[in-house]
């Protein structure tokens, strides 16, 4: 694997070899390594009028309860530097509805699909994981756990190593056990390996990194805070150094689990950089408000980016910026503490 | 179903404190309706305002020169009106259209009133054009705070069968606000259907004087929109369904346009505590 030529050849990506874009993420196969993220996209319907969601490594649905849900008051969003706050509060038509109609579509549609899941308890996932075992369509669940535990004091799942590993327990135990699992992890912890290694050894199939990242915003012309739920969760090309951190930490820790980055990704070299990082495969959330093809033209470029640098697959890309380093050890040598 | 498209700016108009874009917009004003929307990318590619801003259609041609073009009228609010006021002939534009579904008009030529706030007067053009061809009787109130508030007053006046303006200041036509006037209008002329396009809280008092005058209305909401094509939920409002239920629907694809005696106006903001899915009937 010698891959001395970052010079780019002109027209390359257009004229030259085809690249090998099959990715994996576990033991879900897919065409590309480009999907949509949760909640931004919804469930697929809306997206298939811009591309061809079948064209794409898969669907993330919006992360579904066990029963319907309002959501949050209004205001949910607020634009911010390269990015935005949301607080949606998880609105959704609960998992019933979600199987018969959005899974359905999906379905027949012929998209493959990773359907995510949210409770506020770690009963609740277990329900979710029940009601989704043996029903067509499921090629991966991804498990949020970005969710406060309504039991104990709202304590969010996510942030707790124990109570992250109760809940990928309760959901590997509830699930088809073909079906992968994936924990997507919050980066608003001190440090993000220690949970990931809590999952991994519960025995998810992969991680998703990362969720959003807690944020405010003041309007100073009421001064009052601008979202109606205080907080909110701040997602973009903003986050995207943060999401790229946490690959690259998790991916030094675990080296060989499937990781599925997100967070901020615009452009096809956005995700190359979190390919060379460590992640299999990558999502595409909120630039997907921004551009409604994004998913699709991120992948293209991805496509191009890899071949200007002379690879022909992107399985052969997947953590390339690691090498030379003590790259699979245990602690990272290179890296630089803030000072 | 809305498209993407790479539009060119080829005029930019000032008309009191708007600004009018006139944009290529290929294969948009074929699938055009009066009430659709579209969304415009702010910035350019690399920006850091990432969230596309949503602006009434207000004409097509589907034919000339260009091909299809659109009409929008812009308010300078914040960072991203003032870019796009700041555009210039040949300038290009990320467009997505026609969004949202449009107005609902009668099958028979009854007597309409159409009410536009500040810029909310642009979806009302092409509606009374359409609304004239169907027969239909167009009476239009257009209101603002001042007179450079107002937009169009000089084009509308020509399609209407009536015209009323108020500013709030006095400056041009009646001292006071659209609903001041629109009693007298619907009584008169015994107005079936009222349209309204402007901020909520007028859309709220037309919605009540159209429910006393039994009259059937059709508004046209505003809610800050992250996607504008129903994958973000960030545009929610309480509507009443057909069955009854309140729901938190997506102003960007169930809306922009709303029957005005569905909407749960003075709740907009909050999740009804009988919403399907509110907080309040989760414990039960
Ligand atoms: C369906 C619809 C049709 C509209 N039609 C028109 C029109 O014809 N002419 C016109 O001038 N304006 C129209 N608006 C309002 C216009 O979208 C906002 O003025 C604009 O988004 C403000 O952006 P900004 O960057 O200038 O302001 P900022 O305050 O910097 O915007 C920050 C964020 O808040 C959102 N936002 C702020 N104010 C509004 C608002 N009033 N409505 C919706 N989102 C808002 C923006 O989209 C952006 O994401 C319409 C809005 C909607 C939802
Ligand atoms: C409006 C909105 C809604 C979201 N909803 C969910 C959700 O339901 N479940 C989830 O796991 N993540 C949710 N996310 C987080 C995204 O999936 C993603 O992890 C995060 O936004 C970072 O990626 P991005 O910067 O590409 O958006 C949401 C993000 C946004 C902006
Ligand atoms: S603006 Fe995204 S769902 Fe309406």
């Amino acid at each position: 694997m010698t891959r001395a030529m970052f010079g780019r050849t002109a027209g390359s990506a257009a004229a030259g070899p085809s690249v090998d874009m099959s990715a994996n993420l576990g033991s879900l196969a897919m065409p590309s390594p480009v999907l949509t993220a949760s909640g931004c996209a919804a469930s697929g319907r809306e997206l298939d009028q811009f591309f061809d969601i079948t064209k794409i490594g898969a669907i993330v649905t919006k992360s579904v309860m066990l029963r319907a849900r309002s959501g949050r008051p209004t205001p949910r969003m607020c634009e911010t530097p390269s990015g935005m706050l949301n607080s949606i509060g998880l609105q959704g038509p609960g998992i019933e509805h979600f199987i018969e109609e959005d899974l359905a579509w999906l379905t027949t549609r012929g998209a493959r699909t990773v359907v995510s899941i949210a409770g506020e308890s770690v009963e609740e996932y277990g329900k979710l994981a029940q009601k989704l075992r043996a029903v067509e369509g499921v090629d991966a669940i991804e498990v949020n756990i970005s969710c406060p535990n309504v039991a104990n004091r709202n304590q969010v799942f996510a942030c707790d190593p124990e109570l992250a590993a109760n809940v990928i327990l309760t959901v590997r135990r509830q699930s088809d056990s073909q079906t992968p699992i994936f924990a997507k992890l919050s980066p608003d912890v001190t440090d993000i390996t220690e949970i990931a290694r809590s999952v991994v050894r519960a025995g998810v199939d992969g991680l998703t990194v990362i969720n959003t990242a807690l944020g405010m915003v003041i309007d100073v012309e009421t001064m009052r805070p601008a979202l109606a739920g205080v907080t909110g969760g701040l997602s973009g090309p903003a986050i995207r150094p943060i999401a790229l951190r946490c690959v690259w930490q998790i991916r030094q820790a675990l080296p060989d689990i499937p990781i599925l980055g997100v967070g901020g990704i615009r452009t096809g070299l956005d995700a190359l950089q979190f390919i060379l990082a460590g992640a299999n495969a990558v999502s595409v959330g909120t630039m997907t408000f921004n551009d409604p093809s994004a998913p699709f033209r991120v992948q293209n470029e991805l496509a191009g980016a890899l071949a200007d640098r002379g690879f022909e697959s992107v399985r052969e890309a997947i953590s390339y910026g690691h090498r030379g380093a003590d790259v699979f050890g245990l602690e990272s040598e290179g890296e630089t503490e803030p000072e | 179903m809305p498209i993407q498209v790479r539009g060119e700016v080829l005029d930019v108009r000032r008309a009191g404190t708007y600004y009018v874009l006139s944009i290529t917009a290929p294969g948009i004003p074929e699938s055009f309706r009066p009430g659709h929307f579209v969304t415009i990318g702010i910035g350019g590619e690399e920006s850091g305002l990432i969230l596309r801003r949503a602006f009434a259609i207000h004409q097509v041609q589907s034919r000339g020169v260009y091909g299809g073009t659109l009409d929008v009228v812009v308010g300078v609010h914040g960072k991203g009106t003032r870019w796009l006021s700041e555009r210039r002939r040949h300038d290009f534009l990320d467009i997505v259209g026609p969004l949202g579904k449009p107005f609902v008009l009668p099958k028979e030529g009854v007597p309409c009133v159409l009410v536009g706030g500040g810029y909310g007067s642009a979806p009302l053009f092409m509606l009374a054009e359409q609304l004239r061809e169907r027969g239909c009787r167009v009476d239009v109130v257009l209101g603002a705070s001042s007179e450079d508030k107002l937009y169009g007053v000089l084009d509308i006046k020509r399609v209407s069968s009536m015209l009323t303006i108020t500013t709030e200041d006095g400056s041009s036509g009646t001292k006071g606000r659209v609903t001041d006037v629109l009693p007298g209008i619907m009584e008169s002329n015994n107005s079936a259907v009222v349209y309204a396009c402007g901020p909520m809280g007028m859309l709220e008092a037309v919605a009540a004087i159209a429910a006393e005058y039994r009259a059937y209305s059709q508004c046209s909401v505003e809610e800050a929109m992250a996607c504008g094509i129903g994958i973000c939920m960030t545009c929610v409002l309480p509507v009443i369904g057909e069955d009854g239920r309140t729901r938190m629907v997506r102003s960007c694809v169930e809306g922009p346009i709303f029957r005005g005696d569905l909407v749960r106006w003075a709740e907009i903001g909050t999740v009804p505590a009988d919403a399907l899915g509110a907080p309040a009937l989760d414990a039960s």
